[in-house]
């Protein structure tokens, strides 16, 4: 039977949920091809299986090896191409993360297949064939790609698709996978030290308010964090205020930054050049605020004010207490 | 001893903010916009060449494309690249990331040995990233992508700070090994007009199919598992925006009524 296997990114304790929107739209794919939808979770812990069965799952494959416990990419390809080669999974979906980006290559060429990166879109053809939709050049095309070889693997950007809902009544398998790690390639990285706490994580923000070179020095950034403050939001950037370290690079949104799509974006006295319009243009409104009536983003935005955003920004944060 | 070597990783594309999109046609014009290096392959050179200057060595640039890549190459030894090596000729063009990732493999193992290799995190055309790591598969070597910071340098060993898994993590590596870089990880030097002039007469070896003995069935459009079936160039997300114009007060207060902003009432 025809199976689409999606893998269950997790750090031991909780799997991403990128891999509950790949479960998604796996089942749309599984439906398609007549095929069932399989999950693949490798981890260093014992861990939840039976969220990924509610998610859409019709079986589990299970991989546990303390040796998964750290993010290395030799580990986990070793023992996900033994999940494969078991499971023998004609599509397989990796979530376009930092981690699924690093480890889906290493699996693709070591099975000498195929595989696409950050697809924005998936579908199966009248011919059953496995389309892959992404953009390319920056974000300014979409390229559809085809494979020839199997499995065929597609990395998919994280907010694209809708989470399956949660069906606790859904019954699944879950397969435990005995793993034949090679101790041997191990220790050729090592992890020597972990820092949380610090993460800005702006692409699950619901509100991005961000700031841009209409700020005219870098302690105006309290202002925009007022404001963000004010919402329930996140703080963002454009590339030049970056670059010139007003901000850190994790505040970075843009085609060299942080790709977000919140239910609202707050453009402060950013132009919009094309590499910032990658990174936010399909955030659900966009609110632009800049004194320059030509600037591009206005074309952009679904609301556009003119005007100063040292007096408009401020004039938010108080019309948005009073209303409260 | 052999020399330490390390490699880096370079593409030659379009300049991404002249490049023209035909939208009626679903093309990119290349002839567009004047070509340039991958920006992010250059923070990867810049990283080389810091570890040549700590640690010793050479610098060797790889790349694979058309005969104009060679100015790439030579821009690459103008910022401090010892020896550039072109992979041109026809059985390369077409290929994807699975066959570029093997030819640049083969051409690798063509040299008398090697340490690291840097590459950039992606490509400003291609967009995808899996060059790098496709690349340490092959050559079956440990990497680290997306490093944000390289913390020590030494021979037979880095340290580099990288972010996954929503934490940033500090690692190590035994050489050889790859990593890619973000545009975090320096800022790159720019070339003096000395160091132009010297790579102005730099020689770059070209190399074919037969150089690095690969297979070319495994190349090109018949070797890439993956192909481009249609292209679109979707035309600009522009929006119907309603522009507010007035004094900041009413503005602001349009604003929140037609989005039903902070209006609890």
């Amino acid at each position: 039977m025809t199976q689409v296997m999606v893998f269950a990114e997790n750090n031991g304790e909780k799997v991403h949920p990128v891999s509950y929107e790949l479960l998604a739209k796996g089942r749309e794919l599984a439906e398609k091809l007549g095929g069932e939808l399989t999950a693949a979770l490798l981890s260093g812990n014992e861990i939840d299986t039976g969220e990924l069965i509610f998610r859409g799952a019709d079986r589990v494959y299970f991989g546990k090896d303390e040796a998964l416990a750290d993010p290395i990419e030799t580990v986990h390809k070793e023992a996900f191409v033994q999940v494969i080669e078991e499971a023998g999974p004609e599509v397989i979906l990796i979530g376009a993360t930092n981690f699924g980006r690093s480890l889906a290559p290493r699996v693709a060429m070591a099975l000498d297949t195929s595989l696409t990166a950050d697809c924005t879109g998936l579908d199966i053809d009248e011919d059953k064939n496995f389309i892959q939709i992404r953009p390319a050049f920056s974000g300014n095309i979409l390229a559809h790609i085809k494979s020839r070889t199997s499995p065929q693997l597609a990395t998919v950007r994280y907010k694209e698709f809708t989470e399956a809902p949660r069906e606790t009544e859904r019954q699944g398998e879950v397969m435990e996978v005995e793993l034949y790690l090679d101790r041997g390639n191990q220790g050729q990285v090592e992890i020597l030290g972990e820092q949380r706490g610090e993460q800005v994580n702006l692409e699950d923000a619901e509100v991005v308010v961000a700031g841009g070179r209409g700020l005219k020095k870098e302690e105006d950034f309290e202002l925009i964090g007022e404001l963000a403050e004010v919402l329930d939001g996140k703080v963002g950037a454009s590339r030049p205020l970056v670059d010139d370290g007003w901000i850190g690079r994790e505040h970075q949104v843009g085609y060299s930054g942080r790709r977000v799509k919140p239910g609202i974006y707050f453009a402060c006295g950013i132009s919009g050049q094309s590499q910032h319009l990658a990174g936010m243009k399909e955030s659900d409104t966009i609110i632009a605020i800049n004194n320059d009536p030509s600037a591009p983003i206005f074309e952009y935005a679904d609301y556009g004010l003119v005007g100063d955003l040292y007096e408009i920004v401020p004039e938010l944060i108080r019309q948005l207490k009073e209303g409260n | 001893m052999p020399e330490l070597t390390y490699v880096v990783l370079i593409k030659q594309v379009p300049d991404m903010d002249q490049v023209e999109f035909d939208y009626e046609e679903g093309r990119v014009d290349r002839s567009s916009a004047p070509l340039e290096p991958n920006p992010f392959d250059l923070n990867a050179l810049e990283e080389a060449v810091k570890y040549k200057e700590a640690v010793g060595g050479r610098v060797v640039a790889i790349s694979m494309g058309p005969t104009q890549a060679e100015s790439t190459l030579k821009d690459a030894i103008a910022r401090g690249a010892d020896e550039g090596i072109l992979l041109q000729g026809k059985e390369f063009a077409g290929s994807d990331t699975w066959a570029t990732s093997l030819a640049l493999g083969y051409a690798i193992e063509t040299l008398a040995g090697f340490d690291l290799v840097f590459a950039g995190e992606k490509t400003v055309d291609g967009d995808t990233g899996q060059v790098g790591p496709e690349v340490a598969e092959y050559l079956d070597i440990p990497h680290i992508a997306f490093v944000s910071e390289v913390s020590k340098r030494e021979e037979g060993k880095i340290e580099v700070e990288s972010e996954c898994w929503g934490a940033t993590y500090t690692k190590s590596m035994e050489t050889p090994g790859l990593i890619t870089v973000t545009k975090d990880v320096n800022e790159p030097r720019l070339p003096s007009f000395k160091d132009k002039q010297r790579a102005r007469k730099a020689e770059i070896k070209t190399w074919g199919v037969e150089d690095i003995a690969i297979d070319p069935d495994n190349l090109g459009i018949t070797g890439s598992p993956t192909r481009v079936a249609n292209m679109e160039v979707p035309p600009p997300d522009k929006r119907e925006s309603l522009i507010l114009r007035e004094d900041p007060g009413n503005a602001v207060n349009q604003l929140l009524e037609k989005m039903d902003l902070g209006r609890s009432k």
